[in-house]
């Protein structure tokens, strides 16, 4: 065993809280080789993170090392202090975090951070490090690094902003690279771009990687071996072929049918057993309309132009028939969001026109549209489940509002019996009524958000990436939920979403969005297997598929 | 950036005009007769009479506030009343103490209360925190005049190190002139000081738990390089904008403070205008004052763009 390069034994993790001490990491073992890409894979809460933290030494003053020991090129980190501690952060080990815009410093200039990583590790002279520093911007491949040595992170997109963090990474040649989920906000295209270089340097420079990451298809694609972690242990150790293929732990076997593959459907998200259980209430065929029926929605020509500047989104043109529900992809920047709150009038075209069952809404002002009978029957289900709940109001709350507000309910006993309906058509618990958003799990949260806007019983509800926050298991959970709700009530859906495996299986048809304009649309499936346009065909390609079997066989 | 320097001193000027117009004011807001009022209790009505038309009090406000506003823009702020001498000489001649005890004060206020703020951030909780904290309860809860006795009473009457109270101009050498500083600085920078140091760490505890402060400890940098080059400056805008609201602190501080340790500023110029009813002496001052805190305001606006790029105007 003296030649893996991290070792770590029976690590446990406590973190002490209001109720007491939590133990997060529950007896971890695993170990890297030089050079080597791990896969760290598991779900919010399953101590992944704190794993990566611990050994990185960087966990919260609330966390503590309660047990094991991680032994790093034979030397236990748990047990460093002061300046042999400071001498491997950052030069022998070093870390990658979620959300780069977040890790970088909002105020200083990015090449000063990364030399500010160098200067702390090499007796060098600053000029030097500046030096070294845009050596290492060309090596994460910015454009114009001179250039981007003084930009600030607020001026760089979130895929350059976390090639920056990869550079201050790199920047003195660690043996050992911890990745916490890299590329979780980041467009399917930037994902594999980022990846991608993430790979190449890594194995440029012999430098072993931890990748820490919820989604086992990246995983998959990138890792030989891949740990699998539920509550605090790891349950399950192998390389990807055989966990797809023949996945031992119950576990396992959940996340792996959970996760979205290019030929599954809604109906597949969960387990054999599992399905067996909810096959009573599914599959209720929709009813096929009649011919001559007008479309419920239809968009003329849309265009939106903030500030005089060019369009975000220009000459959108759609229409969808009761019930139906339709996907609308594209990478961030491609107007997706924009067209989704112009329908849901939110916000104002700046041309065009929106007919709702007949009637044209477009031109009624989005700050007037409240008054409009119409704002029942459009509904929005929004991204974050966490950000967009208020939390002062309970969920029982949350769902009564619109009931008051649009269905000119009272307080009292009928308002009751119409929140408890909703919360049990998404399957929340009543006795979760009385909670705030803080004492909800993020499944819970995304419940409330649907109940909410299901409340008012919409004819169309827009959904903004309604499960991008979410677990793979919770996300199979509710897009089943949003499955029903179409066909049991025949809500249409438009639904968008960079999540093209989601879209694909949710939606029946497909429109996508590049830099404001249509690039292509169509049925889904035909869409994603045949695509027309180059564009198209790159989003799909950038998807980290899990392939199981013998498509798996082939590949390797 | 200069562009937005001129619009805004050009925006003072209605900030101005109205303090202006209320300054004006004060002559009649103030209750009864503004020439009986001037003149005293022992005056006979020959002499209301004739302050009445010295001052020109028997015509129109509007005709009066429009000439004593064109003396101002030529730079007359009057006569006082009590001196017979012009307003802006006199406050010449106490403008130099009042000054020298705001700057050192300032000085004192940022070299002592920022780094005690840090620190106490940084060991949050601990009993350097709390002792730090507990100080800063204590120095905030304690009136100026009470601290300058008591200040004055140790260090000046029982150890003898420093001067109980007077003035030295600078001019007659730094250590002269920063000896008789001290108390009085200490004295009026203690509630600043406490107010700074509490919202300095309020500023970095928030901070120091933004990812890029993790980023940071991940790069092994040092716990110095941290707080002062990451965190410090990233909590540099709620801190400037308390060290700039604190200078109206100080403004009002400095009236009591230099009655008690004797130094012949504006503070002492301001009780003594009041207590003579010396009008034009009082609305000289006012205006001043006034038109140092709008030019404060301006600085720490500049002062933000300094500090955050994302800050433009």
């Amino acid at each position: 065993m003296s030649e893996d390069l991290l070792s770590i034994e029976d690590l446990h993790v406590s973190f002490s809280t209001r109720r007491g001490m939590v133990e997060a990491v529950r007896g971890v073992s695993l170990t890297v080789g030089k050079g080597e890409m791990l896969g760290l894979v598991g779900e919010s809460g399953s101590g992944k993170s704190v794993t990566g933290f611990a050994t990185t030494r960087l966990l919260d003053a609330a966390g503590r090392v309660t047990g094991g020991r991680i032994l790093f090129r034979g030397q236990d980190v748990t047990k460093l202090r002061g300046d042999d501690l400071r001498h491997l952060q950052g030069a022998a080990m070093s870390m990658i975090f979620q959300n780069p815009r977040a890790a970088l410093n909002p105020i200083r200039a990015i090449g000063l951070q990364i030399a500010d990583a160098i200067l702390t590790h090499k007796k060098i002279s600053k000029d030097a490090a500046r030096t070294e520093a845009l050596e290492l911007l060309r090596a994460v491949q910015i454009r114009d690094p001179e250039a981007r040595m003084n930009a600030y992170p607020h001026e760089l997109s979130g895929g350059m902003c976390q090639r920056v963090m990869i550079a201050i990474a790199i920047s003195c040649n660690p043996a050992l690279l911890i990745a916490d989920e890299p590329t979780t906000g980041l467009d399917v295209t930037t994902q594999k771009v980022v990846m991608d270089l993430l790979a190449d340097i890594a194995a440029a420079r012999g430098m072993a990687t931890i990748l820490i990451t919820h989604d086992l298809g990246l995983a998959a694609r990138y890792c030989r071996r891949i740990a699998v972690m539920e509550r605090g242990r790891i349950v399950e150790e192998a390389s990807p072929k055989t966990l797809f293929s023949v996945p031992q732990h119950a576990y396992t076997r959940r996340l792996v049918a959970a996760s979205p593959t290019a030929t599954s459907r809604i109906e597949d998200l969960v387990t054999e057993e599992e399905r067996e259980r909810t096959a009573a209430i599914a599959s209720k065929p929709r009813p096929e309309l009649p011919h001559g029926t007008p479309p419920l929605l239809e968009v003329r020509k849309l265009a939106k132009r903030f500030n005089e500047g060019s369009a975000a989104v220009a000459d959108f043109s759609m229409t969808m028939a009761g019930g139906e529900s339709v996907g609308l992809v594209g990478e961030s920047g491609s107007g997706k969001s924009t067209t989704s709150r112009m329908i849901c009038r939110l916000i104002d075209p700046s041309e065009g026109d929106i007919v709702f069952d007949g009637q044209s809404i477009g031109h009624i002002a989005s700050r007037d549209f409240h008054r409009s009978r119409h704002r029942k029957d459009i509904q929005m289900v929004f991204q974050d489940p966490n950000e967009s709940l208020n939390p002062r109001y309970t969920a029982f709350d949350c769902i009564a509002h619109p009931l008051m507000r649009l269905d000119g309910m009272r307080a009292g006993d009928g308002l009751r019996k119409r929140v408890e309906e909703c919360a049990e058509r998404v399957g929340l618990p009543l006795d979760l009524l009385p909670r705030f958003p803080h004492q909800l799990s993020g499944g819970q949260k995304a419940r409330v958000g649907i109940a909410r806007a299901i409340a008012c019983r919409p004819r169309l509800l827009v959904l903004d990436e309604p499960t991008a926050a979410l677990d793979v298991s919770v996300q199979a959970v509710v897009l089943q939920l949003l499955d029903r709700l179409r066909r049991e009530n025949d809500i249409a859906l438009l639904f968008v979403s960079h999540d093209l495996n989601v879209v694909r299986m949710l939606c029946d048809r497909t429109i996508v969005l590049r830099n404001g304009n249509i690039v292509e649309q169509g049925e889904s499936r035909a869409l994603f297997d045949d695509p027309k346009t180059d564009y198209t065909r790159k989003l799909v390609e950038a998807i980290p598929h899990i392939e199981t079997g013998p498509a798996l066989a082939a590949a390797l | 950036m200069l562009s937005y320097i001129l619009r805004r001193i050009v925006a003072t000027l209605p900030v101005m005009a109205i303090v202006a117009l209320f300054v004006f004011s004060l002559l009649y807001i103030a209750p009864g007769d503004p020439a009986v009022v001037i003149a005293g209790d022992q005056a006979s009505p020959e002499d209301v009479e004739r302050i009445r038309q010295s001052l020109g009090l028997d015509r129109p406000f509007l005709v009066q506030f429009g000439s004593w506003v064109w003396r101002i823009l030529h730079g007359d702020l009057g006569t006082s009343i009590f001196t017979n001498l012009p307003v802006s000489t006199m406050i010449g001649q106490r403008l130099g103490p009042t000054l020298s005890l705001m700057i050192v004060t300032l000085l004192l206020t940022i070299v002592v209360a920022v780094p005690l703020g840090v620190v106490a951030a940084w060991k949050a909780g601990s009993l350097i925190d709390r002792a730090i904290m507990g100080f800063a309860v204590f120095g905030f809860s304690l009136p100026v005049f009470v601290v300058g006795y008591m200040l004055a009473y140790i260090f000046a009457l029982e150890l003898e190190w420093l001067p109980v109270q007077g003035y030295t101009p600078l001019t007659e050498g730094f250590w002269p002139w920063l000896e008789n500083l001290i108390l009085p600085a200490v004295a009026l920078g203690c509630v600043y000081i406490a107010l700074v140091a509490r919202i300095t760490r309020a500023a970095m505890l928030e901070v120091l738990q933004q990812d890029y402060i993790r980023t940071a400890k991940a790069k092994g940098m040092g716990q110095g390089g941290i707080l002062f080059i990451h965190a410090l400056k990233n909590a540099a805008v709620p801190i400037v904008t308390v060290i700039g609201i604190g200078i109206a602190l100080l403004i009002g501080g400095a009236v009591v403070t230099e009655s008690v340790f004797a130094i012949p500023g504006l503070g002492r110029l301001t009780i003594d205008a009041i207590l003579r009813r010396d009008y034009p002496v009082i609305q000289g001052i006012v205006l001043l004052f006034s038109f140092v805190y709008v030019l404060v305001n301006l600085m720490i606006d500049v002062t933000y763009t300094l500090v955050d790029p994302r800050i433009r105007y």
